[in-house]
């Protein structure tokens, strides 16, 4: 056993344990990090942007030395139908500022960079880690936790679970239950290489200008889902992600919808003749916020994907991992600043503390997109993007047919398919979970 | 756009730095005469191609690909169909990019 007793431990080296671990260390507190992979980063996978704001609060100045890919100047939607998209693009010259607000990024380069950041903070980093169990007392109060090294049980005051979406730790000491099939979408991607300019050329950019493209539609064979596309420095990020719960039910594959989202003629031409590198698979939190667990209790915390933090109408995994554990980490500061202890009652600040951030607002404002987006996937996913398609088809074909004739024959394939009723449901569906 | 177009899983999962554990599977089934509803969805939405049926019907893993996403325990586990834990610390897929 190491027989050090540590102000906390932090499992896993994600954004929320970077965060969390980092927070704490920089507070003088006495800190131990651990993680199953081989280096911080070798087990995360995310698409990934980057919200620079939030990092800027966690490492001031770490726009001077984070790998960072492309800033973004530009944000595509495009509805796809099989053959088609509707795209809606921003693209603004106020994004080639100074401090850029996002970039893309690559998170097992960027994590090992961030906990580096960890280190130099006088955190105790432990890879090739995993922990295996919690370890509580005869009150069931978490004092520690049991790892998969000889001896492995370590000591301290609270243990913050940043543990990822497969949290296994905290579903095995009964603090909340498994996700389900229906509040977590896999995801699969793959790391397309090319040269620079072939890149810059392709999506329309000069220097570390960066643009990133979410795709929905057909692509997801109507399961709830979208695909993206992110440009990097010298290679595209590339994925397709649907709920399980779909995947389960339609026996599709995920593989499957990859090499079509690939093949889409939108999509060919931007990743013609790259070579790939790499195929990854996650899991992403979308139950919002009414799939949060309990977050707190004795002598823990959990913070990030595991605490099904993720909003994902403005794809806000790891921006939303990174402040709950920083949130989690000041909390658990305070109490060690006014030697308070680390039981339930006083660990419920984290919560108040998360209650008052724009994590948990955020997650409220959209508490009903989630179950709307899952039980209407077939209307949202299938019907409208390819009733939109054909309608903006119909519009730019110029064949002779009056145009008010075109008008009505598009606003006929609307309520035949979706009839009025179904129409004015969606709209009032979709305005009412949006509020 | 076909939806059976065929796609060679195990290319993709070359391009991959693993560290298998041999002898030591992360993921286990549970030994079965009939595979339940849950067991063969895993043969489709693995997005590793970790499960297979063999020759009497039964599904059976190998988790040497395996990209620890979690999809086959958020849907097998809690029929007790699979035993899902983490690999040891160090083993598994090593993500280069992530």
């Amino acid at each position: 056993m190491i027989e050090e007793r540590f102000d906390a431990i932090v499992v896993g080296a994600g954004m929320a344990g970077n965060a969390a671990a980092l927070t704490m260390a920089k507070r003088g507190m006495k800190v131990l990090q651990l993680e199953r992979g081989e280096y911080p980063g070798s087990k995360n996978v995310q698409g990934a942007i980057l919200y620079a704001d939030m990092m800027e609060e966690l490492v001031p100045g770490f726009r001077e030395e984070a790998p960072l890919e492309r800033h973004l100047i530009e944000q595509r939607f495009w509805m796809m139908d099989d053959r088609s998209h509707v795209g809606m693009h921003y693209r603004s010259e106020d994004f080639n500022e100074e401090r850029p607000n996002r970039y893309t990024i690559i998170r097992a380069q960027f994590d090992k960079w961030l906990s580096s950041k960890v280190r130099e903070a006088g955190a105790i980093v432990l890879c090739e880690t995993t922990v295996t169990e919690l370890a509580q007392d005869d009150n069931k109060r978490i004092i520690g936790v049991r790892t998969d090294r000889r001896d492995g049980q370590i000591h301290a005051d609270v243990v913050v679970l940043a543990e990822g979406v497969n949290g296994l730790l905290g579903t095995r000491a009964g603090l909340r239950a498994r996700p389900t099939p229906d509040n977590v979408a896999l995801a699969v991607k793959e790391m397309h290489f090319l040269p620079r300019e072939t890149i810059e050329a392709r999506f329309n950019l000069q220097g570390d200008e960066g643009v990133v493209i979410e795709a929905a539609g057909t692509i997801s064979r109507g399961m709830t889902g979208m695909g993206f596309i992110y440009a990097n420095k010298e290679c595209i990020s590339l994925g397709i992600g649907c709920l399980v719960a779909d995947f389960q039910r339609t026996g599709q594959t995920p593989y499957g919808l990859l090499e079509q989202f690939k093949r889409h003629p939108s999509v060919a031409p931007l990743i013609a003749g790259s070579e790939v590198k790499e195929y990854a698979a996650h899991l992403i939190p979308e139950g919002g916020y009414k799939s949060i667990p309990q977050l707190y209790g004795e002598g823990w915390v959990v913070v990030g994907d595991a605490a099904q933090l993720n909003n994902a109408i403005h794809r806000e995994g790891s921006n939303l991992a990174l402040t709950s554990g920083r949130i989690a980490a000041e909390a658990i500061g305070l109490l060690k600043s006014r030697g308070a202890s680390m039981s339930a009652t006083n660990l419920s600040i984290y919560k108040k503390m998360l209650d008052e951030s724009f994590v948990i607002k955020d997650l409220k404002k959209y508490k009903d997109m989630p179950p709307l987006m899952h039980t209407h996937s077939q209307n949202f996913f299938l019907t409208y993007p390819q009733l939109i398609s054909k309608a903006m088809q119909n519009f730019v074909r110029v064949d002779g047919t009056p145009k008010v004739e075109k008008e009505r024959a598009s606003l006929k394939s609307f309520v035949k398919a979706r009839s009025w009723s179904g129409l004015v449901g969606d709209a009032w569906r979709f305005a009412r979970a949006w509020r | 756009m076909s939806c059976d177009t065929p796609v060679r899983v195990e290319d993709k999962l070359y391009y991959n730095r693993y560290l298998v554990d041999v002898g030591y599977p992360h993921v286990k089934v549970r030994p079965h005469t009939t595979p339940s509803p849950q067991l063969l969805a895993l043969l489709k939405v693995c997005p590793a191609r970790c499960y297979e049926l063999n020759d009497n019907g039964q599904v059976e893993i190998a988790v040497d690909g395996c990209i620890e996403c979690g999809t086959c325990r958020v849907i097998a586990e809690p029929t007790g169909d699979i035993q899902w834990s983490h690999p040891r610390g160090g083993y598994g897929v090593l993500f280069k990019f992530g």
